[in-house]
């Protein structure tokens, strides 16, 4: 992660700004004053859920992408619960709203998982291309049985009423989708680590056919993984639209799903390295705008640092354990013991 | 924290990119209430800030206020319209401490600008071309736009000068009325000096669809069209086709001359410097739209230099460059209006009667929903 900030710094400097003050902004922007914090927070919401889309499924061995996807899916359940349900009181249209996302989200991904596990088909790749089917099914709808006729240039659903939205914290910008999030990081670690189901998806993970051996519904237990992992991203979905938008529309894929990778990997599929990671990443999201105005670098320069970072990690999973340093090999035979 | 307080910080820590001046201005923003220190003002666009179309055209206008040393200007480009919008109109008020917003994208503004006005009734916001409604919308929002309709004829004269085909290409992405205005001009400039000129349309249905803009203008070309112009968010596209195909290309938002230097005519352009300069100085003044001080509509034609020509191209003639020059001087001085009945639109329906004639800011143009004699095309969809 060092490295990858040292590149963006080289990558800031041949922009012609000051590396240093670039980082002095991102600090401000994002974790500087309480009002950068909301900032921040707004953004970590739902980077905790989508994070767990591909932590959870990777601690049983499997590679989801397909978060954007999960998403958009669980945004558009989310919508088509909240106006179904209208009419009553807001607390169980609102649970109506995240059943549906769940559901809409978890169904997603765990067929993508199953398609991997029962057919052989990559789940990376289905992952993939089920979030733009996705994507074409949002706007499908949004343009189409969905489209409120009132918004012109910007296709989107009918809007929720006031009163069937997720509310904020008092004073603040920040939403109670946070507390979703929260939640469901703890709950998916108390799960992993926990619980004998936990255990049981950990062991398939590592090794299949041990696993296999020793009796265990791998299949099963492989789905189970991406539906809950997919049901997080569907929540994920369902928060911005009852919260943030209040609709649902194209903002849908701003890009949370994939980012969500970013933070799963710079966990270590974690669920709790997940929070803390959520908060650095979300904080780098909200300084976008500050480099902008502060420093004029080029809107993209956040999601520049964002794919440094990514290609860091993946190059130092790569290579960690292939050269013999020292502290290294100290460090994996300790980790063995532990294991052993 | 509070904004004030954030301000100081900022002055601080941005040091490198900054002149001494601001820096001291900085700290005088630390020692003075947030109302005496530089004029912060925010830019937002919905696209590139490099895209040599609308959002260029209005970040060139931001930095007319270079010349300003008691105006900070901030921006972010790209900025999508939605809730985002509103984001990055808050930060740029409580981190940067801006004072005045400018939102130059269409779609900024309802709800996204209205909301962020009626949250922080201090801060005056500027929206490029919003539908304002009185009694509905916050006061502290005022609307600025141009009328360019006086370019597009001068554009189109060129246009209909260096025609050997006599058969123009419009590229533009919606019927809607600002860009059948600048059909019908341009084509009422091209057949002011070539009456056998005719211009042909095609949509592109939305604003930025640079592939399906490449293929109407090489289509177009096919059909022995010579001379290529468009309404989009940049027609940069189509102005490269023209240059790539041999054929000669009329900008439209921003100078597109870079893209072809051989066949490049010139173009109507915006100049949203003189907007930006004006309010500035306004605000300086000590007034402000919520108590009418600063127009609530900011309107300009060419007189007022809202919009300007592109440099001329290599290929235009002095004789033509002279035709031009006349017609201008007509326009400015009022002896020449472009929009004097009687005219036909291009069903042979009477469009405006002998006798009159509307003004540039005459509110029944900003209704059209017919294309003039000449344009081959349709108005609706």
């Amino acid at each position: 992660m060092l490295a990858g900030m040292l590149v963006f710094g080289v990558f800031c400097a041949a922009l012609g700004v000051n590396p240093l003050l670039v980082y002095a902004s991102i600090y401000k922007a994002g974790f500087g004053s309480w009002y950068s914090w909301q900032n921040t927070l707004v953004r970590a919401s739902p980077l905790l859920l989508t994070g767990l889309c591909t932590a959870i499924p990777a601690r049983a061995g499997i590679i989801v992408i397909g978060n954007e996807g999960a998403v958009v899916v669980g945004g558009l359940g989310a919508i088509l619960g909240g106006l179904a349900t209208l009419s009553f009181p807001p607390f169980l249209s609102l649970a109506i709203m995240v059943l549906s996302a769940i559901l809409c989200g978890g169904i997603w991904i765990a067929f993508s998982v199953a398609l991997q596990h029962y057919r052989g088909v990559s789940a990376v790749i289905s992952g993939l291309l089920l979030s733009y089917l996705a994507i074409a099914l949002m706007n499908q709808l949004i343009e189409g049985p969905l489209r409120d006729p009132s918004s012109l240039n910007n296709p989107a659903s009918y809007p929720l009423t006031p009163d069937h939205r997720l509310a904020y914290f008092s004073g603040t910008h920040v939403h109670h989708g946070l507390i979703f999030g929260l939640i469901a990081c703890l709950l998916a670690w108390f799960l992993i680590e926990r619980t004998t189901f936990g255990f049981a998806m950990k062991i398939s993970g590592g090794n299949v056919r041990a696993a296999q051996l020793s009796g265990l519904p791998v299949g099963r237990l492989v789905v189970i993984s991406g539906f809950l992992g997919g049901a997080c991203a569907g929540v994920a979905g369902m928060v911005e639209v009852a919260a943030v938008h209040g609709r649902a529309n194209e903002s849908l894929n701003a890009g949370y799903g994939y980012v969500g990778i970013l933070v799963a990997f710079l966990s270590r599929q974690n669920p709790l390295g997940v929070v803390l990671v959520s908060l650095l990443v979300g904080g780098l999201l909200a300084s976008g705008g500050m480099l902008q105005r502060a420093h004029d670098l080029p809107d993209a320069t956040i999601a520049v640092l964002q794919g440094i970072l990514f290609l860091f990690i993946l190059l130092s999973d790569t290579v960690y354990g292939r050269f013999k340093f020292p502290w290294a090999q100290s460090r994996e035979t300790k980790t063995n013991a532990v294991a052993a | 924290m509070k904004p004030s307080l954030w301000t100081q910080t900022s002055g601080w820590m941005q040091t490198s990119g900054m002149r001494r001046r601001d820096v001291l201005a900085g700290f005088a923003a630390i020692a003075m209430p947030r109302t005496s220190g530089p004029l912060v003002a925010g830019f937002i666009y919905n696209g590139p800030k490099n895209d040599l179309g609308y959002n260029q055209s209005h970040a060139e206008g931001k930095q007319a206020l270079r010349s300003l040393p008691w105006v900070r200007a901030v921006e972010e480009a790209s900025v999508p319209e939605t809730v985002v919008a509103e984001e990055s109109m808050r930060d740029m008020i409580f981190q940067d401490g801006a004072s005045v917003i400018f939102a130059t994208s269409f779609g900024h503004y309802d709800p996204f600008t209205i909301d962020i006005a009626r949250e922080n009734p201090r801060v005056q916001f500027f929206h490029c071309g919003g539908l304002y409604e009185e009694g509905k919308h916050p006061r502290n929002i005022g609307i600025y736009f141009g009328f360019i309709d006086e370019v597009e004829y001068l554009s189109g004269m060129l246009a209909g000068l260096a025609t050997r085909t006599n058969k123009i290409g419009f590229v533009a992405a919606k019927p809607i009325p600002q860009v059948l205005r600048n059909i019908n001009s341009f084509t009422l400039g091209a057949r002011s000096v070539n009456p056998k000129a005719t211009t042909k349309v095609v949509f592109t249905g939305d604003w930025v669809l640079p592939v399906r803009e490449a293929e109407a203008s090489s289509s177009l070309v096919d059909q022995g069209i010579d001379v290529l112009t468009g309404h989009t968010g940049s027609p940069r596209v189509i102005v490269q086709t023209a240059e790539r195909r041999g054929v000669f290309g009329c900008g439209y938002q921003f100078n597109q001359s870079s893209m072809a230097p051989r066949g490049f005519l010139t173009g109507a352009e915006w100049a949203w410097g003189t907007v930006y300069l004006r309010i500035a100085e306004m605000i300086h003044a000590g007034k402000s739209v919520t108590d009418g001080g600063i127009p609530r509509r900011l309107t300009g034609t060419l007189k007022d230099e809202f919009c300007k020509l592109s440099p001329y191209g290599p290929s235009v003639t002095e004789s033509s460059r002279a035709r031009v020059a006349a017609a201008k001087a007509a326009i400015l001085n009022g002896s020449l209006e472009i929009y004097r009945g009687p005219m036909r639109d291009n069903q042979g329906r009477m469009a405006i009667p002998a006798g009159k004639v509307l003004k540039i800011e005459d509110v029944e143009l900003d209704r059209m929903d017919w294309l003039v004699e000449g344009v081959d095309g349709k108005a609706q969809g």
